[in-house]
């Protein structure tokens, strides 16, 4: 048999791929790409939260050296604006708000950073030289910088003609059997907590080139985007009105997106149509700066959770309540975070029968608020499961034991949750055992004696969690509101010597796809993973796709790989039957070899591509030559990770300063196709839940200016601000996808920060708290210790 | 970045000329904290005058009783420095834990000092050494460099060309960092030696200052307990989203008595 050594195979702990490119330098991300004759675009900006602008005088600027075109929104009038890709329904059945969302500011700003003007010169300092001498008569409006604010009889409206400020008022479940739950409850909790605003800080800022052939009336874009085929229909269909014939999107090498690289973004059109405008290339790159008030942020919402528990500790109903905040427009899948990303996942691990959540979704005067690594299945969690503790804290039940009491039983599935969603399988149980005796739960106390004699509070926290990705079966999603279907494609083409070349749509920007999905192709069709090139982030080489996020790539562009491979065997088949004279029923086909069955006649996937690329002894009339194939998979149902996260953290009494000591993260995420990708996803994604519960937050003052504007002031986490993170894993097969795997790259910041959190309350068990929001900074924790509130 | 001319003299009498005859010249050393701020566009000199071909700058040698760093002697050459580390292993711990690898590598004595950042790590030393500033015209004590925030006694065509640090018997230094820039959000650097008892405290206010509540206690009495009950009164104190100004006083007193303590 034709098998690969070393096995590269699913399971095989294999090196990256793409590493040696990134490590070595040279990987080509947008910013790396100059196209001949490139001119530059500068962004103006608004100072202000919330402004009405009187006029835009450009006369000087446009005498400024280098300056090739000044652009403002009077020039744009013929484009569209930036379109929303899900709308949500309110619960009179009306649709959202769904205010206009210019790609440069018509006549009014609604947050520091939005686009007003561009400049295009020669060089970019030349077009920020320029954009200096841009005068914008600002007419300062008093701005709804929170939710409160915004909400206040008379607030300022951010839109117009919507004075309420709102978006959508929205709800899922039984109010009635939830309102019964809770009449007939022995115990009932309340907790309220507010989910801190994120900025997501990708290491590589986003860029955009545009180019267009005059010759042929070809627009390319080159983006930093995790989803080229999303921005190609969303921009060409609905802002330029650029045919996908005539419009290529290019995604490159990207450096990081966690969500923030999804959506489609005013410079990507700007620059597209600025191109075409001026016949040479224009290019685009954020600085910092930049970045901090135009990616869209994360998470800020504001919560009010109850639990209705009987006598014995079982859960009988949840009722939510949520504002979430949408910033001053709507960004591409904003209004579907705080909805079917979230209050959908209200149920998490427990068997909770009646749940009632209604969200209020409400713009702001800031920046926009989109998924972010998790996406609503982080602020779903970290209520839940810090509402578990707050109950356990409560009703006197051991917070372990109270978890174990309300899991949906390993022999319930597929279970059906009060709020939409059909879990097809796990195990909670399991994993949790597992992470209590990898992380030394039961010998917990003795390390926080021994902590305390060091002048430090030691405490532990645990998380047991669910969340639903692999988004997602069109269907489903269409009937919910998304605009867009959610099925993948991958195209295996073997070429005629057997090397393979895999087209997908989904885009890796550090998720390791080369190699992960060479893995794949290894496993089943035998093909050294050296010999097998993934192809993703083009428009014209890739058939089509939706991209990659809510850990969608293995389990929906896994699969459709596997299904375009199951073609590839089937044809084979068929040819190694003409080939070996044998029936096509009777051919078996394993790891590169097929063979006629119960005989020693085999040929290799070789000999049937170069058979199939040379068809001279071929059943030319029955099968077209040629090796290769595309399959289209729509997902039937999301996948569910799920798991245990377990925090232990120190607090130094002194100073307040909360030191993460140990975590530990058992996941079930399915079947692993490699270990290594898996636990580094994992320490990503718990290195920014730490983040979250720790040490970031996104800060605005009254006014609408952001304070925490640079690395200066927003804390991203450093490495010295973890601890070891042990990852393991314990599989229970999703069901419903060939491959049986479910996604691994939002676990860890979907269960790490309650897990945190918890941690904190814990080793704060002395104080008279029940609770202290995120980030836990060493002030706050301070002013517990000592007093002061 | 705006465009401005470029100056690359040997000596520091040519340095001297250069900032004399240009008004809106500015010196650069390490550029670690000039350049990001010419990159924000929050600066805008016509020319630079780059000190760091000036060899009588730079090296670190002892005299007396007293070490003498060139104003160009890097974070990490002090860290490292066997003279340091052996006469005022204080200041070379200090000096290791400014910022990081590569801000130790680029940062100078001279940049640091002459910029009188309120967080940064240098003012603090030099104050609570009692050390004297050798500029290109004169010698200024510790007490009568640093004016302000971002102010110091240097004048325009002024450069600071060595500190001369007096070797004390004891001294220690702590900090707590901002959580995000890491920059100072409270420190103190703590001596006893030919100057006194010194404390000096950083990152808490404006400017660097000296906490004579606290040198008086230790004076009867140099230990971390002296310390430890006195309370930095918190109104002239920073306050910002890291930290309030209540906050940091209180970490005054803890960064003082884990100096006292480092310093032993
Ligand atoms: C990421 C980062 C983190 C940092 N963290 C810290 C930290 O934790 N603690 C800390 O203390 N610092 C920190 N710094 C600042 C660093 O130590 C600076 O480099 C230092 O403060 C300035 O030294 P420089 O040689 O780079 O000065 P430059 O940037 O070259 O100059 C700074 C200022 O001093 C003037 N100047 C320079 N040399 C002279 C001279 N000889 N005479 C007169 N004027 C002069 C310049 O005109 C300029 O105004 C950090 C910097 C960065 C980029």
């Amino acid at each position: 048999m034709n098998v690969v050594t070393p096995f590269e195979g699913i399971g095989a702990s294999v090196k990256r791929k793409e590493d040696l490119r990134f490590l070595s330098g040279r990987g080509q991300y947008t910013d790396d790409i100059n196209r001949p004759g490139q001119a530059h675009a500068y962004i103006l900006r608004s100072p202000h939260a919330h402004a009405r602008i009187k006029g835009v005088d450009t006369a000087a600027a446009a005498a400024m050296p280098g300056v090739a075109a000044i652009y403002t929104s009077a020039d744009l009038a013929a484009i569209g604006g930036i379109p929303c890709g899900w709308q949500i329904h309110n619960k009179d059945g009306t649709p959202m708000a769904e205010p206009k969302h210019p790609v440069l500011a018509e006549g009014k700003v609604r947050h520091v950073g939005d686009p007003v003007a561009v400049v295009v010169a020669e060089t970019r300092q030349q077009a920020r030289d320029a954009a200096e001498h841009i005068h914008v008569d600002y007419e300062v409006l008093p701005a709804s910088v929170t939710m409160a604010q915004a909400q206040a009889p008379g607030a300022p409206a951010v839109h117009d003609d919507n004075p309420s400020n709102l978006c959508y008022d929205w709800h899922i479940g039984d109010k009635a059997a939830t309102d019964a739950a809770f009449a007939a409850a022995a115990h009932t909790v309340v907790f309220e907590t507010t989910n801190n605003r994120l900025v997501p800080n990708a290491m590589e800022p986003r860029a955009a080139i545009g180019d267009y052939d005059t010759t042929t009336g070809e627009h390319t874009l080159y983006t930093t985007s995790q989803n080229p085929h999303v921005i190609r229909l969303l921009m060409g269909a609905f802002v330029l009105q650029i045919p996908e014939s005539k419009l290529r999107v290019v995604a490159p090498d990207v450096g990081g997106g966690f969500g923030s690289k999804i959506y489609h973004y005013a410079e990507e059109a700007i620059v597209t149509w600025a191109a075409a405008k001026l016949g040479r290339p224009v290019k685009w790159t954020a600085d910092r700066s930049e970045s901090f008030m135009s990616d869209a942020h994360g998470r800020d919402h504001i919560s009010r959770a109850e639990l209705a528990l009987d006598a014995e500790g079982k859960f009988l109903g949840l009722r939510v309540h949520t504002q979430a905040n949408m910033g001053a427009y709507l960004s591409t899948f904003a209004p579907c975070v705080p909805t079917y990303l979230y209050a959908t996942l209200l149920a998490g691990v427990y068997s909770t029968p009646a749940i009632y959540a209604e969200v209020k979704a409400v713009f702001t005067n800031t920046v926009p608020v989109d998924a972010y690594r998790g996406a609503g299945r982080p602020e779903a969690t970290y209520l839940l499961e810090r509402l578990v503790d707050v109950a356990a804290k409560q009703t006197g039940f051991d917070k372990v034991e109270l978890r174990r009491r309300n899991f949906i039983p390993t022999d319930a599935f597929p279970y059906q949750t009060p709020v939409a969603l059909q879990y097809d399988s796990g195990d909670y149980f399991s994993t949790l055992e597992q992470a209590l005796e990898t992380a030394g739960w039961a010998t917990f106390e003795q390390r926080r004696a021994e902590a305390k004699a060091r002048g430090r509070l030691r405490g532990i926290g645990i998380s047991t969690y669910l969340e639903a990705c692999g988004i997602a079966p069109s269907a489903v999603v269409g009937s919910l509101g998304a605009r867009a279907g959610l099925y993948e494609v991958g195209t295996i083409r073997v070429h005629p010597t057997g090397s393979v070349t895999v087209l997908t749509g989904t885009h890796s920007h550090g998720q390791g796809h080369e190699t992960t999905f060479a893995q794949l192709i290894a496993d089943k069709l035998g093909v050294s993973i050296a010999n097998v090139d993934i192809v993703h982030g083009d428009t014209a080489k890739i058939p089509f796709g939706m991209g990659t996020y809510g850990s969608r790539s293995l389990a929906v562009g896994g699969s459709a790989m596997d299904k375009a491979m199951d073609k590839i065997i089937a044809k084979g088949k068929r040819i190694a039957a003409h080939l070996m004279e044998a029936s096509v029923e009777d051919v078996e086909f394993e790891r590169g070899t097929f063979r006629v069955a119960g005989t020693d006649k085999t040929k290799s996937l070789t000999d049937i591509s170069l058979a199939a690329y040379v068809p001279h002894n071929y059943p030319i009339d029955e099968i077209e030559p040629g090796l290769e194939e595309t399959a289209f998979y729509d997902p039937k149902n999301f996948t569910y990770p799920g798991g245990c996260h377990i925090a232990e953290v120190e607090i130094e009494i002194e100073t307040g300063e909360v030191r993460m000591v140990n975590f530990t993260a058992v996941d079930d995420v399915g079947r692993v196709i490699n270990p290594m990708i898996v636990e580094g996803q994992v320490q990503g994604g718990v290195a920014q839940g730490i983040g979250q519960a720790l040490l970031e937050g996104c800060v605005y003052d009254s006014h609408g200016q952001l304070i925490s504007a640079s690395m200066m002031d927003y804390t991203m986490p450093r490495a010295d601000d973890l601890a070891p993170v042990s990852v393991a894993t314990h599989t229970t097969l999703c069901t419903h996808n060939p491959l049986g795997v479910k996604g691994c790259g939002e676990v860890g910041a979907i269960g790490s920060p309650p897990a945190v959190i918890n941690a904190v309350v814990d080793a704060l068990r002395d104080y008279d708290i029940s609770h202290v929001e995120m980030p836990a900074t060493q002030e706050k924790i301070w002013s517990i210790i000592h007093g002061k509130r | 970045m705006y465009d401005f001319a470029y100056h690359k003299p040997s000596s520091v009498a040519d340095a001297v000329k250069l900032l004399a005859a240009d008004p809106d010249a500015k010196a650069v050393s390490g550029g670690h904290t000039l350049l990001p701020a010419l990159k924000h566009r929050l600066n805008k000199p016509s020319s630079l005058v780059d000190l760091s071909g000036i060899a009588e700058m730079r090296g670190v040698r002892r005299e007396g009783n007293a070490l003498i760093i060139g104003a160009l002697t890097r974070h990490h050459e002090v860290a490292n420095s066997e003279e340091v580390k052996s006469a005022i292993p204080a200041l070379a711990y200090m000096a290791q834990h400014i910022g990081d690898q590569q801000v130790r590598n680029r940062g100078t004595l001279g940049g640091s000092v002459s910029n009188n950042d309120p967080a940064a790590d240098y003012p603090a030393a030099v104050l609570g050494l009692g050390a004297t500033i050798h500029t290109s015209k004169r010698k200024i004590a510790a007490d009568d460099f640093f004016l302000g925030m971002f102010t110091t006694a240097l004048e325009h065509d002024e450069i600071l060309v060595a500190v001369e640090f007096p070797i004390p018997e004891k001294a220690g230094y702590a900090k707590m960092r901002n959580p995000a820039s890491r920059y100072v959000m409270a420190g103190a650097f703590v001596s006893k030696g030919p100057k006194g008892v010194r404390v000096a405290i950083n990152g808490a206010a404006a400017c660097v200052f000296r906490q004579s509540e606290m040198e008086a206690a230790l004076s009867s009495n140099w230990s971390a307990d002296a310390v430890a009950g006195i309370k930095q009164p918190a109104d002239d104190l920073n306050s910002d989203i890291h930290g309030s100004a209540e906050y940091r006083a209180h970490l005054v007193t803890v960064m003082a008595k884990r100096a006292v303590a480092a310093a032993g």
